[in-house]
């Protein structure tokens, strides 16, 4: 089993995204949650070093989060999922450990 | 610079924050709202994160939050009419001015004819209407 790493804050303004993706192992997971969503967006700065992570590590968002922010579901970067409240606990029971980055 | 025995000053407000993962958002927004009453030279900047605060279609619902995104097209009936957009930061996050609110106010000295409020600037020029300023308060 694996590790579920969450990202809360924005790539633009502080490096967690950064250390999450440089230090999660192969076959984790990493959730955008809170201003960490907008990393999940395509046609940002941060969009290929995300698109670039996927090939060993999967990638989710929360989806209301997206919505409080007026980003769309349909403009994520190809392959990150979106999930709700229970996909987000569903994530949480399915990996052995949670690592939150601040 | 006067006006009668009142003194206008230039006031800034920087607002560099995503909305709703920290307070600063709204704290701006009901700051500026207050010393709007207070007729200064009020302008408004939305830089860095601070663009995603105009964005359009904003549904808070699924988190408990209230959406305050309506009010910043309240500004305009304040007198608030300069918002500044950084341009680098829109196109940083894939953004255009498309994606954002389209914010305007009534010219009373122009039979009060709808303006567009917003006025997208480049980083050099955002950097002289910065330094113009008497006071910037950041958020």
């Amino acid at each position: 089993m694996a590790m579920l790493h969450t990202v809360n804050k924005s790539p633009f303004e502080k490096n967690s995204l950064d250390s999450c993706m440089r230090l999660a192992k192969a076959g984790s997971s990493v959730l955008l949650i809170e201003d960490g969503v907008v990393a999940a967006m395509k046609g940002t700065k941060h969009s290929n070093a995300v698109a670039d992570a996927m090939t060993d590590v999967s990638f989710y968002v929360l989806g209301p989060d997206l919505k409080a922010r007026g980003l769309s579901e349909n403009n994520v970067v190809d392959g990150i999922k979106v999930v709700d409240y229970s996909g987000f606990v569903d994530l949480a029971t399915e990996h052995e450990s949670v690592q939150a980055w601040l | 610079m006067e006006d009668g025995d009142q003194v206008i000053k230039k006031f800034m407000y920087m607002n560099r924050k995503s909305p709703y993962g920290t307070i600063y958002a709204l704290e701006s927004l009901e700051v500026v709202l207050i010393a709007a009453a207070f007729d200064q030279d009020v302008s408004l900047v939305f830089a860095d994160d601070g663009v995603y605060q105009l964005m359009k279609g904003q549904n808070t619902e699924e988190i408990g939050m209230k959406n305050f995104s309506p009010t910043y097209s309240a500004l305009g009936d304040y007198d608030i009419k300069k918002i500044y957009i950084e341009k680098e930061s829109l196109e940083e996050r894939g953004l255009s001015l498309d994606d954002l609110q389209d914010l305007k106010y009534e010219d009373e000295d122009d039979d009060w004819a709808e303006k567009d409020s917003i006025h997208l600037v480049s980083r050099e020029e955002l950097a002289e209407v910065i330094d113009q300023q008497d006071v910037v308060f950041s958020f």
